[in-house]
């Protein structure tokens, strides 16, 4: 690891104000990303502010129709809240979901959004509820968030205080993991909005990060049913292919994994 | 106090240590004044090396010294060593490309080390070595050992062309041996005049150790008489002190000492002897300081030995009975960019004489070529050589009832060897066994004839359910030096020591040089010294791994401390009781005849005259009392050289269910009954056996060590690309019984447990998948992926 000046700011203002004076600072939060990053040389940030012990980033409260989730709350926090395994307990589960207790402990969902993982879980879920996420600056859609492999439309220093999330009516995330880092392989949103919309969000597949699979979107519309699906066809042209799995199997897993997440909502 | 004795599933002594975090590894081992050493390792598969400029990185803070293969090359150290000797089918030696420990002139695998950069922090080091500037002029590489052997194959190292024995005066250029075993002509024979002639074609994958603790060094150098002390992870400290004295001349053998502290397992990796040992000892002699080295994991992935890596062809023939008539088996074996300690025998004597398996084949022919690629070292990971065997028989067999239309379980029990002792045709001979009760009993507690009842069930659930078989022949202790070790080419004699001390007040320290790296070794020896004189385990502590305590050892891998290790302890104990009987006569005034050992005591048979063990300790070391031709003292030190290998062997039964959606595969019933002779401690056998099953099981379903053939990178370097069995990944139900046949090759019976689980179970679990899927045409690891295609071109897709 390169040498780092650690900061420990009192507020988010703070933390803003900090990173805005280092030569190359970083937020840390969980530290599950970054640290490990920093340790293999791949990162060297001249300054490291810590956001996770902020209290204005913390928390998890439900009102109105709306679950709201503090940036720095931990994925162990999300999955064994109350609150969330009430309102929304497909995010529930899906918190309960990444990586192992280590990581459930130590990363946050701040973190995971800011990081956007092609992999990761949460953007599935941000995306397919269509939550708001409120940063230091403004709100940005779930729509305009994601904007490419490890990109989001964060600025320069922006910090993501909150995530909200509309209560859906019903809704379910269905995970192919990875087999060696548990990383979603395929991971398939399902929700269907109060209003009886249908979204679909797809993450581990995509070329370009986390994905509306508009084509079941529209399958669904008409009937809320696995079987709409099959007649659906999805083109890997735009899915990832590594190591791990070609992108005519991602395709693949794309409508088995939408088929599961449509029967678990039932 | 039987409880505790021979047969007696104890707790585990050594794991309270373990569980609570007292155990001292080498990484724990820090010394005063301790400097750190990174290595610049090389980022090309294959490159001449044009400069090295050290001018930036010995200017950085902290940096204390920078060593290069130059510089040692000029002090005297030699390269490391392959021990094993293996010659060509004409007649000329392995072609051992030059092995130095840090990298001269040109580099052959990412990974490999060429500075070595010793500083007072490991960041210090680290930042240093990072502005050594190496000039690199890449070449191509080739990472497939196929590919190595074609024509146009970029070469690795330069031999000498030698017209008298290869055509055209050259080998393929990445060739170090092609080697055969068995009677070609014959083997030819019968497969042409068989009735039934089934083939294959198999990639045995490459796979990495995976130790829980990474290889570390600590080098301590005494510049006053020039002793050196090495902390090592190794699994074989006495073998290691001899490779760096006698062999790489780094240390003079008396004044090494090498300690293996605790040592979180090994599979083999820790056998060898690596550039990082070398070094550290140099850089310490040099700085006049003890010199560090923890690896990284990332680095343990780029130099821990890799293991298998084979790509096979073989035939097998029977007559219209279906009795087998012939085997040919044609392998080609990655050994990576160079001959590792052991390279040369894991594909050769640890591999082509299973391929007699539990069966009659009279006649076997087996060519092996041995290929150099620009990858990691490969040598010895569990099972060495028989898990490619196994897995080459087993899948053939497996095939050849499928094709054939016969019972596969009664095709297999049709050919079993019957009579032992049992001469195969390719040197090995069988002790003792019977293959027939091991395969009667898998088939039982598998359920094996509710099978159909079982598919047709999970068919409903929309599940694919497939069983498969095993029956396994495993060899160990490899190389007894009595038998064939030497004639074969071993550079060592591979016997086992131990001294028994009884101290004075009646405990007992047993010493000896196996090397406990996770498999109890501590408990089942106690056990065996306990249940001699019947006395508590507690009363017994087990010392290992420290040249300077134990006087020699040959260390632990090959599943040899059961036949070897305890052997040794067995016949000290023998020296042990005979000399205590003596004592114990002397002071009951009986004849040495007449006294019996029970509970910790002695006694003259038919009265109840007796003493008890310190009674007897005592007096040997307050030695007033005793006669004249007793000696004072009682210890014992003694050697155990086999008259031959041992052969354990079991039957494995696989069933798993595939969900066709997605291609995967879950194992929802394993039944292993494994026949190791004797057994000490049943709960730690069954322990290794879970354990080997495991690691069969991540060859079969989830590791992969891929390399990008054109850059020759590792490209599953980190556990988020190799995928490790994890527990949720166990069978579902896990059956394990034993059969008992011992040995008749060492005192105890005791045939060897560790590796089995790994021989037997990939080919179980494959058996199971291309049962499943009615299709031959799986390779390891069986990824969901790789089923969900084979399912697509099967059309069968749900
Ligand atoms: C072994 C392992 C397994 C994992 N498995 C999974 C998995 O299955 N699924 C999954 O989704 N993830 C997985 N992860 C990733 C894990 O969830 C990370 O914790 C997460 O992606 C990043 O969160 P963090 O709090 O640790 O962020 P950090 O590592 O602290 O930071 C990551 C990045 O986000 C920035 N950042 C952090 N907080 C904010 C904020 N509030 N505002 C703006 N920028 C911010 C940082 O500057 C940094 O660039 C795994 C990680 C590991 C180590």
């Amino acid at each position: 690891m390169y040498q780092t000046r650690y900061h420990r700011p009192g507020s988010v203002a703070e933390a803003a104000e900090l990173l805005s004076k280092a030569e190359d600072g970083r937020y840390v939060a969980g530290g599950h990303t970054l640290i490990p990053t920093m340790k293999h040389r791949l990162a060297g940030p001249s300054d490291l502010v810590d956001l996770s012990r902020l209290s204005e980033l913390k928390g998890i409260s439900e009102k109105g129709g709306t679950v709201t989730i503090g940036a720095a709350t931990t994925h162990y926090e999300v999955a064994s809240s109350d609150a969330v395994r009430k309102a929304i307990p497909a995010l529930a589960a899906l918190a309960g979901m990444i990586g192992d207790p280590a990581v459930r402990n130590r990363g946050t969902i701040g973190g995971s959004l800011a990081n956007n993982d092609p992999g990761a879980d949460y953007p599935a879920a941000v995306l397919g509820l269509g939550a708001t996420i409120h940063t230091d600056k403004r709100k940005i859609e779930a729509d305009d968030f994601f904007t490419g492999l490890f990109t989001t439309a964060l600025e320069e220093g922006e910090i993501i205080v909150k995530v909200s999330f509309p209560v859906p009516k019903k809704a379910a995330y269905e995970k192919f993991h990875s087999a060696a880092s548990r990383y979603a392989l395929t991971g398939v949103f399902v929700a269907s909005a109060k209003d009886g919309a249908v979204r679909v969000a797809v993450t581990g597949a995509g070329a370009n990060g986390v994905f509306r699979a508009a084509d079941i979107e529209k399958a669904l519309s008409g009937k809320a049913s696995s079987d709409a699906i099959d007649a659906v066809s999805i083109d890997p042209s735009g899915l990832l292919s590594d190591i791990h799995g070609s992108a005519e199997y991602r395709a693949n897993l794309v409508k088995v994994m939408a088929k599961r997440a449509v029967d678990a909502i039932g | 106090m039987a409880n505790d004795g021979i047969g007696a599933s104890v707790p585990r002594k050594e794991d309270r240590r373990f569980t609570t975090g007292q155990g001292t590894y080498t990484g724990d081992v820090n010394l005063a004044g301790q400097l750190h050493a990174v290595f610049v390792r090389s980022p090309h598969a294959h490159a001449h090396i044009k400069s090295v400029d050290l001018s930036e990185a010995s200017k950085m803070p902290g940096v204390v010294a920078i060593h290069t293969g130059e510089e040692l090359e000029a002090g005297g150290i030699n390269h490391l060593i392959c021990g094993w000797a293996i010659t060509s089918k004409n007649g000329s030696g392995m072609r051992m490309g030059p092995y130095p420990p840090l990298a001269i002139g040109k580099v052959r695998f990412v990974g490999q080390p060429i500075v070595a950069v010793v500083a007072r922090s490991r960041d210090q080091a680290e930042d240093a070595a990072e502005a050594v500037q190496i000039d690199y002029e890449t070449l191509p590489a080739v990472t497939n050992p196929v590919d190595a052997l074609k024509p146009d194959a970029p070469a690795i190292h330069e031999f000498e062309a030698d017209s008298s024995v290869w055509e055209h005066g050259r080998a393929p250029s990445n060739l170090i041996f092609d080697w055969e075993l068995g009677d070609a002509a014959a083997t030819d024979n019968a497969i042409k005049s068989a009735k039934h002639v089934v083939k294959i074609d198999l990639v045995n994958n490459r796979v990495v150790p995976s130790a829980m603790e990474a290889r570390a060094v600590v080098a301590d150098y005494r510049s006053s008489d020039g002793h050196f002390t090495l902390w090592n992870t190794t699994q074989n400290p006495h073998l290691l002190r001899v490779v760096l004295s006698a062999f790489i001349n780094v240390a003079p053998e008396h004044k090494l000492r090498i300690i293996a502290p605790d040592v979180g397992g090994g599979f083999g990796s820790k056998i060898f002897t690596y550039s990082e040992e070398v070094v550290c000892l140099w850089a310490a002699k040099q700085a006049g300081k003890p010199v560090k080295w923890v690896s990284g994991r990332n680095e343990a992935f780029l130099t821990d030995a890799h293991g298998r890596d084979h790509v096979t062809t073989a035939e097998i023939a029977f007559d219209d009975d279906y009795r087998m008539l012939g085997l040919k088996v044609d392998t080609i074996a990655n050994l990576g960019g160079y001959m590792s300690l052991f390279a040369s025998l894991i594909p050769t004597y640890l591999y082509a004489p299973l391929l007699s398996g539990q069966y009659v084949i009279p006649n076997i022919h087996v060519n092996v070529r041995a290929v150099y690629t620009n990858t990691v070292p490969v040598d010895a990971v569990r099972g060495a050589g028989r898990p490619e065997a196994t897995y080459v028989l087993e899948r053939l067999i497996e095939k050849a009832a499928r094709e054939l239309g016969v019972d596969r379980a009664e095709l297999r029990r049709k050919n079993f060897v019957r009579e032992f002792p049992y001469q195969t045709p390719v040197l090995w001979k069988y002790d003792s066994g019977n293959y027939d009760g091991l395969l009667t009993k898998a088939l039982a507690a598998s359920k094996w004839d509710d099978f159909e009842a079982r598919k047709a069930e999970a068919a409903k659930r929309g599940k694919l359910r497939g069983i498969g078989l095993s029956c396994y022949i495993e060899a160990c202790g490899v190389a007894p030096s009595s038998a064939e070790g030497g004639a074969l080419g071993a550079g060592v004699g591979v016997w086992e020591m131990a001294e028994i001390k009884v101290n004075p007040v009646g405990t007992v320290e047993v010493l000896v040089g196996t090397l406990g790296h996770g498999q109890g070794h501590e408990t089942t020896y106690a056990q065996i010294a306990a249940d001699r004189f019947g006395i508590p385990i507690d009363s017994v502590s087990v010392i290992e791994g420290d040249t300077d305590k134990v006087q020699q050892g040959m260390g632990t891998y090959g599943s040899r401390t059961a036949g070897n290790g305890t052997s040794a302890v067995y016949r000290a104990l023998d020296k042990i009781e005979a000399k205590a009987k003596k004592i114990a006569a002397h002071l009951l005034e009986a004849s040495e005849e007449d006294i019996t050992i029970a509970n910790g005591e002695f006694s003259v048979s038919g009265t109840d005259r007796k003493v008890t063990l310190t009674d007897v300790s005592l007096a040997a070391y307050t030695f007033h009392k005793l006669p004249k031709d007793i000696e004072p003292g009682l210890d014992e030190k003694a050697y155990f050289d086999p008259t031959d290998l041992t052969y354990p062997a079991g039957a494995f039964v696989c069933e798993v269910e595939i969900d066709p959606a997605t291609g995967t595969t879950e194992v929802v019933q394993f039944t292993a009954v494994d026949d190791f002779g004797n057994v000490i401690n049943p709960m730690i056998v069954e322990g290794q056996v879970h354990g080997g099953v495991m690691h069969g099981l991540g060859q079969a379903l989830l590791e992969e060590a891929k390399y990008d053939p054109g850059s020759g990178q590792l490209i599953a370097g980190s556990y988020m690309d190799y995928c490790m069995p994890r527990a949720h990944d166990l069978p579902k139900s896990f059956d394990h019984a034993f059969q008992k046949t011992p040995t008749p090759n060492n005192p105890l019976g005791l045939k060897g447990c560790g590796e089995a689980g790994a021989i037997g179970s990939p080919p179980a679990i494959i058996n199971a998948i291309t049962d499943a899927l009615g299709t031959e045409d799986i390779s390891m690891p069986a990824t969901p992926e790789k089923i969900w295609r084979a399912l697509q071109s099967a059309g069968q897709n749900a």
